[in-house]
């Protein structure tokens, strides 16, 4: 008899013709810190809904709660049986107080009709005090910090008898402060016996706490390894059945003339005093931890976030941009951190959303849309940036990540920009995706466009850049030079910066 | 004092204080009991209903045929009081009877089918009120029992005016009173009032939280409905007539209303308090250019500005809030590593 | 260009099967008095009217809003129109300036609902209120004007060439069904070969996308919304027209229809997705299914209760489809 709390046996579930799982085994040890890795579209959510009991697994799976078997659960069962996920969107009610959202779920399990306030703001307390932390109880959760709200989320998790809780990502959008002060909360969990499952697509600060690795490919599982035997490479060889080398950028350009000159620009709560030079051909990286200030620089750039004090000059000329249709005019591209919300209407089509930025140029002296040279341009962008689509007319939502980022990097390159400024441009792409975007950029610079970076992959910023700009709270703290420097160097100046 | 300021009610109720002394120095009858008795009366009604529609809006959702359907059961209690007879009890039962299961088919489709709840309740007061229509011909019932008739008469506190005539605090309003406190009571007391909350707040979250999402939402168009069948039988006491034609039309006045009060269309925020202030700065304007004699055709007029500017402010305080950007804590000397 | 392919679109096929349908189903419920050029060119004078209100409706639909105010809309420019008309014109005397006054009413009939459309846009985007607000604000505002301006009573009496709009023939064809062709062939021409129209889609879909495309979004609104009233403005020439009047409170039992209407021909509330090819559709079946009701002598209340059923039907069948295709 193991002596597993969760055991999951032959998971499958097919959906919409996909196999999204195949066969997949898990088990969970009290106080275990499980993590589980896949990129996007691994089948790493669909796991978790069907731990969660959201989904239902095809027939043939088994999954057994303490040794016993567990039939046809419902997301109630599964909270009865002490599991608790925190989604990635936190999952709260942000016109609730916090007092409201750590004790209701409670209350509805516990099948009660009547609000008892002094009951639930006591289940609030204990639940902080589990794990040493202090919220006001009767604030909105919506004027919390995104840390904060964590907090709530993991305080509301922890008001049942919790045996198991699954983080879906849980530091993306934490600071390094905040993520050590998670870190720590999940040690303190597993001491009480309470097992952890981190949900992840990328190898992170949540390994060393792990104990074990369920990498997950393609709704295949891989395999299960002790988190020891893991480094970044192997995980990233396992996730996603390759490794992507960087090539160094050994391109050179000319500095001559500078495209871009930034001098000490500065803006209320966002940073100060930065300045730099781009030139024509070069690429540029900027990195730093969420919260350093580094894409409010960007959207200041692309006209969204307008600084207030300080110069910008793009091609000599003094620019302050006030909108994006002013920096777009100008030559100015920006490719959005949040893809799916910022960067591509999904519903929409392949060619749509390829000629969104452009569409004001396609149309012919009368005012009409000249629908042979869209169709001709949708086309040529298609083949130039390999995206591959069964039709042009095919809704974005279907393609995959990969693809999808093409068609944000084509509906950009379709202005003709002068400046393109790209937001962790390779989140969420598999490895061949990765390395044809990087191509991609790399040959756009050589015909003489100025590129930034933004990416707290510091692998990628050393390797595609041939500058570094490191930023720590609206400042930028250090410069580096790719030729001669090492990614240890980079990574180093980050650390010490917190 | 400044964590009043905070709310939206607050506002509402200066306006209203602001808008009532300009109505009592033009006429001094404006502010006087039996004028405030009056007004409480005549405008329960609307606020029965309004307090429906605030749980369907607090909800995330919206509702189109909630007139429709007093008017449905106003009529059917109407026919069979007639035909039958019995007690006012029986006829309120009857009404909120015809009124609950109409609001819950409307729920029901809205929750089995995920259709937007203003198409789905669009069509089904087509169909609600249609049928009604088809059935009666559209006739109107005067013929209403006595026994009924004069229970609209009774007051729990009777005044007399200089002139000798009764007036007080009429048993309609008492109705009124008593929905306001059982949708307090839902609202702040239960779990149940707390998931309407959540299910405007954030719908996916009361599904994963384990929130009974069929149950809440299917409530919240129940509720409506029976406020509707309720606010039917007012209505009849009202008018002491039954007429097909005259509840119909109203739907958008009784929304404007509790979205003056503070409720939002996207759901998760709404008070009670805050509808009733809503429904009486409609009154207190109605019946106010009454008494300053603006011809009754401004009415409509004001309405549209009153909505326009007042939500028009709001809306445009919540844009410049979402405007401001994540605040970094911008480090004051330069520190290189 | 009102150009449809009904083999590359199923639910452009789904609907004009239902056309045949219900075509079929009337003539063999009345097969005496439907299939008589009569019916038809009754049909024909009935339908531009509420064409023209829920092409209205439908572009503010597709930006994922909504107009209520269109009725209002069409009230208000139609009494302005008549007031002019009116006062200038005496209908038993034909005088040479006739013209100008004639002209000069259309004009200010659109200029109106153009206005108004103005209004509502910026409303939306710029002060930031609900589509669904922002028009029930300036319908209300726009009925109790049309009160205020008419007291309520009746403009009538028009002028010979203006009641042509709405009740002349050319051919045996109802001169306000050859207007309303030629504009559902300019929205189709709007919507699908200029660049607001591209945009009204995409913005429908997601409007933060378009924004970080460099799309100006208020720009895509308030366009989005006078062309509405500008579709009001026409509705309401052809209704001043047909009744010989103006009136505040006329047509008001379109406003639902028209959503209808547009829901019916397959655009989704949510916006980014319609065409005028499935609206135009829809309002012919329900044209031909309100005749062919009328003339079997079914009352027009239960003609309105059968719509709310095939609006929730197709609601529901939009739904399960979805969810074959998620499943399939």
């Amino acid at each position: 008899m193991s002596s597993a709390f969760l055991e999951m046996k032959n998971i499958s579930k097919r959906y919409a013709g996909v196999q999204a799982l195949d066969n997949v085994n898990l088990e969970i040890q009290p106080g275990e810190a499980h993590c589980l890795a896949g990129i996007n579209g691994s089948g790493k959510s669909t796991l978790i809904k069907i731990i969660s009991g959201v989904e239902v697994p095809d027939a043939g799976s088994e999954i057994y709660i303490n040794g016993s078997r567990s039939l046809n659960r419902t997301s109630i069962d599964s909270i009865h049986q002490g599991i608790e996920v925190i989604y990635q969107d936190l999952s709260l009610f942000p016109n609730l107080t916090v007092a409201e959202n750590i004790g209701i779920s409670r209350m509805i399990s516990g099948n009660r009709k009547i609000l008892n306030k002094k009951e639930y703001i006591d289940i609030a307390r204990k639940a902080m005090n589990r794990i040493n932390i202090k919220l006001p109880l009767d604030h909105k959760v919506e004027n919390l910090s995104i840390a904060d709200q964590q907090l709530v989320a993991i305080c509301r998790a922890l008001t049942g008898d919790l045996k198991l809780l699954i983080m879906d990502e849980p530091t993306t959008a934490l600071t390094k402060k905040e993520v050590d002060a998670l870190l720590n909360v999940a040690i303190d969990l597993k001491q009480k016996g309470i097992a952890i499952i981190f949900v992840s697509h990328k190898l992170n600060e949540v390994m060393d706490v792990a104990e074990k690795v369920t990498v997950l490919r393609d709704g295949i599982e891989i395999g299960c390894y002790p988190a020891s035997e893991l480094n970044s490479d192997k995980i990233e060889y396992l996730m996603t059945g390759g490794n992507f080398k960087y090539s160094k950028n050994e391109d050179v350009y000319s500095t001559e003339s500078p495209l871009l000159e930034v001098e000490s620009i500065s803006k209320k709560d966002n940073y100060k005093d930065i300045s730099f030079v781009l030139h024509p051909g070069e690429i540029l990286g900027v990195t730093g931890l969420l919260g350093s200030g580094r894409t409010e620089l960007a959207m200041s750039l692309f006209g969204m976030n307008p600084f207030d004090t300080g110069s910008v000059k793009l091609n000599g000329e003094a620019i302050h941009f006030k909108s994006i249709e002013e920096a777009v005019a100008r030559g100015v591209a920006y490719v959005p951190e949040n893809r799916l919300v910022q960067g591509l209407v999904m519903e929409q089509s392949v060619s749509k959303n390829t000629v969104v930025t452009i569409i004001e140029r396609l149309l012919k002296p009368s005012k009409i849309i000249d629908h042979r040279k869209k169709e001709n341009l949708v086309k040529d962008l298609v083949r130039d940036f390999n995206i591959k689509i069964p039709s042009t007319d095919a809704a974005v939502s279907t393609l995959s990540g990969g693809n999808q980022q093409k068609v944000v990097l084509a509906k950009w390159i379709a202005t003709e920009p002068k400046l393109l400024i790209l937001d962790g441009p390779t989140v969420g792409v598999d490895v061949a995706a990765k390395g044809s975007i990087h191509e991609a950029i790399k040959e756009l610079a050589k015909k003489g466009l100025g590129v930034i970076i933004i990416s707290d992959e510091v692998a990628e910023v050393v390797n595609s850049c041939h500058r570094v700009l490191v930023m720590n709270r609206g400042r930028v703290i250090s410069e580096f030079s790719t030729k001669d420097s090492q990614e240890e160097d980079i990574l180093k100046c980050i650390e010490m910066s917190e | 004092m400044k964590k009043l300021l905070k709310y939206h009610e607050t506002y509402l109720l200066i306006i209203i204080v602001l808008l009532s002394i300009v109505i009592t120095t033009k006429n001094a009858n404006f502010f006087t009991a039996e004028n405030m008795f009056d007004l409480l009366k005549s405008n329960s009604f609307v606020g029965i209903m309004a307090i429906g529609v605030l749980l369907v809006l607090i909800s995330g959702g919206i509702d189109i045929s909630f007139a429709a359907i007093a008017t449905v059961s106003e009529y059917i209690m109407a026919v069979t009081i007639i035909r039958i007879g019995g007690s006012v009890l029986s006829a309120i039962a009857i009404a909120v009877l015809i009124g609950t299961l109409l609001g819950f088919l409307n729920g029901y489709l809205i929750y089995k089918f995920r259709i937007p709840p203003i198409i789905a309740t669009i069509a089904t007061m087509n169909i609600y009120y249609g049928s009604l229509m088809v059935i009666t011909g559209g006739k109107w019932i005067y013929s209403l029992p006595d026994w009924f008739r004069s229970f609209a008469e009774i007051r729990l506190l009777t005044f007399l005016n200089s002139n000798g005539n009764p007036y007080g605090l009429s048993v309609i309003t008492v109705i009124w009173f008593l929905v306001i406190i059982v949708a307090v009571v839902i609202l702040r007391f239960t779990i149940l009032g707390r998931s309407i909350y959540a299910l405007g707040g954030n719908r996916n979250s009361a599904v994963r939280v384990g929130f009974n999402v069929f149950l809440t939402e299917t409530f919240v168009y129940s509720f409506l409905g029976f406020m509707a069948g309720l606010a039917g039988v007012v209505q009849a006491l009202l008018v002491q007539a039954v007429a097909p034609n005259s509840i119909v039309g109203k739907e958008l006045d009784v929304i404007a209303a509790v979205v003056l009060g503070g409720a939002s269309l996207s759901g998760g925020k709404g008070s009670v308090p805050g509808a009733i202030l809503g429904v009486a700065l409609l009154a207190i304007l109605k019946n106010g250019m009454t008494m300053m004699a603006v011809p009754a055709v401004w009415y409509e007029f004001f309405v549209g500005a009153v909505i326009l500017v007042s939500i028009g402010f709001s809306s445009y305080q919540d844009k410049k809030k979402s405007n401001n950007t994540a605040i970094i804590d911008v480090k004051e000397q330069e520190s290189l590593c | 260009m009102l150009k449809f392919d009904a083999g590359k679109n199923p639910e452009l096929k789904v609907l004009s099967l239902i056309l045949v349908g219900s075509f079929i189903l009337m003539a063999i419920l009345s097969p005496r008095n439907f299939l008589k050029i009569g019916t038809f060119q009754g049909m024909a004078f009935q339908l531009p009217e509420l064409g023209l209100l829920s092409l209205a409706m439908m572009i503010s639909m597709l930006t994922g809003g909504i107009n209520l105010s269109i009725i209002a809309t069409t009230n208000i420019s139609a009494i302005f129109a008549a007031m002019i008309l009116t006062s200038s014109i005496n209908p038993e005397l034909a005088s040479s300036g006739d013209g100008i006054v004639i002209v000069i009413a259309i004009l200010v009939a659109l200029l109106v609902s153009v206005l108004v459309g103005l209004i509502n846009g910026i409303l939306i985007s710029v002060v930031n209120i609900p589509p669904i607000l922002a028009t029930l604000g300036t319908m209300k505002l726009l009925q109790g004007l049309a009160f205020i301006i008419t007291r309520g009573y009746v403009i009538s009496g028009m002028p010979e060439a203006i009641r042509l709009i709405g009740n002349g023939m050319i051919l045996g064809i109802p001169v306000p069904l050859f207007i309303f062709v030629f504009f559902a062939w300019l929205m189709a021409f709007y919507l699908n070969h200029t660049a607001t129209g591209f945009n009204i889609f995409l913005f429908g879909s997601n409007p933060v996308a378009t924004f970080f495309s460099g799309v100006n979004n208020k720009k895509v609104i308030i366009q989005t919304y006078m062309m509405s009233g500008f579709y009001c403005g026409l509705a309401a020439l052809v209704m001043m027209s047909r009744f010989n009047s103006a009136k505040a409170g006329y047509g008001e039992s379109y406003l639902l229809v028209t959503i209808l209407a547009a829901v019916l021909g397959g655009v989704k509330s949510e916006g980014g997705f319609g065409n005028v090819s499935g609206l135009v559709l829809a309002l012919v079946i329900l044209q031909i299914v309100a005749n062919g009701l009328n003339l079997i002598g079914v009352s027009s209340f239960l003609t309105v209760a059968i719509w709310g059923l095939i609006m929730i039907a197709v609601m529901v069948i939009h739904f399960m489809t979805g969810k074959k295709r998620v499943q399939a």
